[in-house]
């Protein structure tokens, strides 16, 4: 029997601790209702410490600006380093969050309502973090308007025949259909929230975010159509992201990018890091704010099977990446590869191997799926394991491509280090705001999947 | 009584989402038109019970695909073939292959945008006055109430007899929505009195 299935007779019901609709509503209210002073300690400091890297890279990029790439490990031939393997890192991550949202929605997976909220807005948090890269990257950031189809002084316009200019219109639709989609899901509780307040300015403030929502079923109507439609819509657009961003690689004939696995080995793999970075931020959440009944150990056990797949799925990747540089009789694929696994970078790859394809192994053993320790620390060791994914494609085919004499190692400087660990502040510091001000889990969702909220509930 | 007369309609509360259901369908078999229920979430069936249609949203969304395939596809080839002339590599001017990704993202933005707003335009939001918000228990319907409403503007609204029909199919703390000012009014005329 699949735990999947929303069988309630003969798996766990997916809210525990006999909720009823009022305290659904208190739960979830409450946390972000608190008063400043009653905010969590482990709150302030994460914050502080989060905003603080934030800050940090502020001042790195200010002086990336005033000094040019050049700061970067940046050399010939790795005209491509840390900002491109952080790119496609942060994208990758905000895909489980409309996998979540969108994908299990069309398959009726009533288990994604305690998680899809955070999930959708990790989304929208990685993207911002992910379209900050490319934007300093190009050098002259103040020009980078350039690379949308702006009339311009110069009378030029952009190359649409460039994959680098799809991934333009492909990131920032994502990033504006899932703001879209958050915040229409976002309706309700934001009605739920102007009800409760009590401050005459919050109440302001929540009446004109919440749209003047009324829940009448006359708007629910038409409201539950748009949110199939939205996902609808966003299930294709989530793999055509990734797929786009794979073109960045696979379209160029540089050894070991030009292939034509790439877009669904790096869908499979934007899952997989997405659903590792959820599962280490819910259990944070699901601590701190102790939601052990919404997010119920069924919950995690199913992102853990999640993970068991995509991870499979990318490790047969690996391996018929190698199968086909073999099998291919290209000299120059073969010595990619072969270079990969064993050259000066051989390090990095089995990093890569180790954290993506044996980590996730662990959870065939129920006990290690249902187990909160392990998950932790394998969630995380698949988001190092899914950095170094992206660092092997993009660093080892440059630094080693067709002529050995334009061979060359590529060591990143404090400045890609730093702009990189600042990324995870700025995107903690956007999280842990939107934990304070914004309901975490979907009010109005949680109540749709309890016993009671279905009417022939009442019939006996 | 002098309220009742200038009340803009009626609200009750049922017990839970299968009394509120019942309800609904006894309410549209009455012959009203002008009536609405207040959820805290979708229930399901509803619809059905008011006699509700089905949204026509989706049309709306199609003409918002239509018109972000076509738009992408005349910017591409306008700006590539006709206003911007550089060959590269040797390819067409306009070659439809190497425009399919970003006309994909361009109708899905098109019919993201078509879905939230004409969402927002069918269900007339923002719309911050509304008289169900003369009523305090309807702040409620967010929480944990299921509540059934009726529209003065409704042909088959008579004050007593509405009411009368409402606690007869279950519904409690029957209330007349009353604006404000006119409430006020009417405490003054009956102290007059």
């Amino acid at each position: 029997m699949s735990s999947t299935a929303d069988s309630t007779t003969v798996r766990p019901p997916l809210i525990s601790g006999n909720q009823t609709f009022s305290t659904i509503t208190q739960r979830i209210s409450e946390i972000v209702e608190i008063e400043v002073q009653k905010t969590p300690k482990a709150w302030f400091i994460a914050f502080g410490i989060s905003s603080s890297l934030a800050g940090g890279m502020g001042l790195m990029i200010a002086y990336l600006l005033w000094e040019g790439t050049g700061i970067w490990g940046l050399n010939q031939p790795a005209g491509w380093g840390w900002a491109i393997v952080n790119f496609v890192f942060w994208v990758g991550i905000g895909h489980a969050g409309t996998l979540i949202s969108a994908i299990l929605f069309l398959f009726r997976q009533k288990w994604r309502t305690s998680i899809n909220r955070f999930a959708e807005a990790m989304t929208i948090f990685a993207v911002i973090c992910a379209g900050m890269f490319p934007g300093i990257h190009v050098g002259r950031a103040w020009v980078a308007y350039w690379m949308f189809p702006l009339p311009n002084q110069m009378d030029i316009w952009p190359n649409f025949r460039s994959p680098l200019l799809w991934d333009v219109f492909a990131v920032s639709t994502y990033f504006t259909v899932s703001c879209l989609f958050w915040y229409v899901g976002l309706i309700p509780d934001l009605a739920t929230l102007r009800d409760r307040a009590k401050s005459g300015i919050r109440k302001v403030l929540l009446g004109i975010a919440a749209l003047g929502w009324r829940g009448s079923n006359r708007q629910w109507s038409n409201y539950e159509k748009a949110y199939l439609i939205l996902a609808g819509l966003a299930t294709p657009l989530v793999l055509s992201v990734h797929t786009v961003v794979s073109f960045d690689f696979a379209v160029g004939i540089v050894p070991g990018w030009h292939t034509t696995i790439f877009p669904p080995y790096f869908v499979a793999g934007a899952i997989f890091s997405g659903f590792a970075m959820v599962m280490t931020l819910a259990v944070i959440a699901r601590w701190i704010y102790k939601l052990e009944d919404f997010i119920t150990m069924r919950h995690l056990e199913n992102m853990n099977k999640i993970m068991l797949l995509t991870g499979m799925l990318v490790g047969y990747a690996y391996a018929c990446e190698f199968f086909i540089s073999w099998y291919g009789g290209n000299p120059y694929e073969q010595s990619i590869f072969i270079n990969r696994a064993t050259g000066p970078y051989a390090w990095a790859y089995w990093t890569m191997v180790s954290c993506n394809v044996l980590s996730p192994q662990i959870f065939w053993f129920k006990k290690c799926r249902t187990s909160i320790p392990v998950m932790f620390v394998v969630s995380i060791l698949i988001n190092i394991g899914m950095w170094f994914e992206r660092f092997v494609i993009t660093v080892t085919s440059l630094s080693q491509d067709y002529l050995p004499s334009s061979w060359g190692y590529y060591i990143p400087t404090v400045y890609d280090v730093g702009i990189f660990i600042g990324s995870f502040g700025l995107f903690l510091t956007l999280f842990l705001l939107f934990l304070r001000f914004l309901p975490m889990i979907a009010i109005a969702e949680v109540k749709g999947v309890i016993p009671e909220a279905d009417p022939h509930h009442y019939d006996h | 009584m002098s309220s009742t007369n200038k009340a803009v309609g009626i609200l009750a509360e049922f017990e839970n989402p299968s009394e509120l259901l019942k309800a609904a369908a006894k309410i549209r078999d009455a012959g009203y038109k002008k009536f609405d229920c207040h959820t805290p979430f979708p229930v399901h069936g509803l619809d059905a019970a008011m006699g509700i249609k089905h949204s026509k949203l989706g049309w709306i969304v199609l003409c918002g695909g239509i018109t972000g395939f076509l738009v992408a596809i005349t910017m591409q080839w306008w700006m590539s073939a006709v206003d911007y002339r550089v060959v590269v590599s040797g390819k067409p001017l306009f070659s439809f292959q190497a425009f399919v990704p970003i006309t994909f993202e361009l109708t899905i933005l098109f019919s993201a945008f078509a879905t939230v707003f004409g969402m927002l335009a069918l269900n007339v939001l923002p719309q911050f006055h509304h008289p169900i918000f003369y009523s305090d228990s309807i702040a409620r319907a967010t929480d944990d109430a299921f509540f059934l409403s009726i529209s003065a503007g409704d042909p088959r609204f008579r004050a007593d007899e509405t009411r009368t029909l409402l606690e007869s199919i279950g519904g409690c703390n029957v209330e007349y929505l009353i604006p404000p000012a006119s409430a006020a009014d009417n405490e003054q005329e009956d102290q007059h009195s």
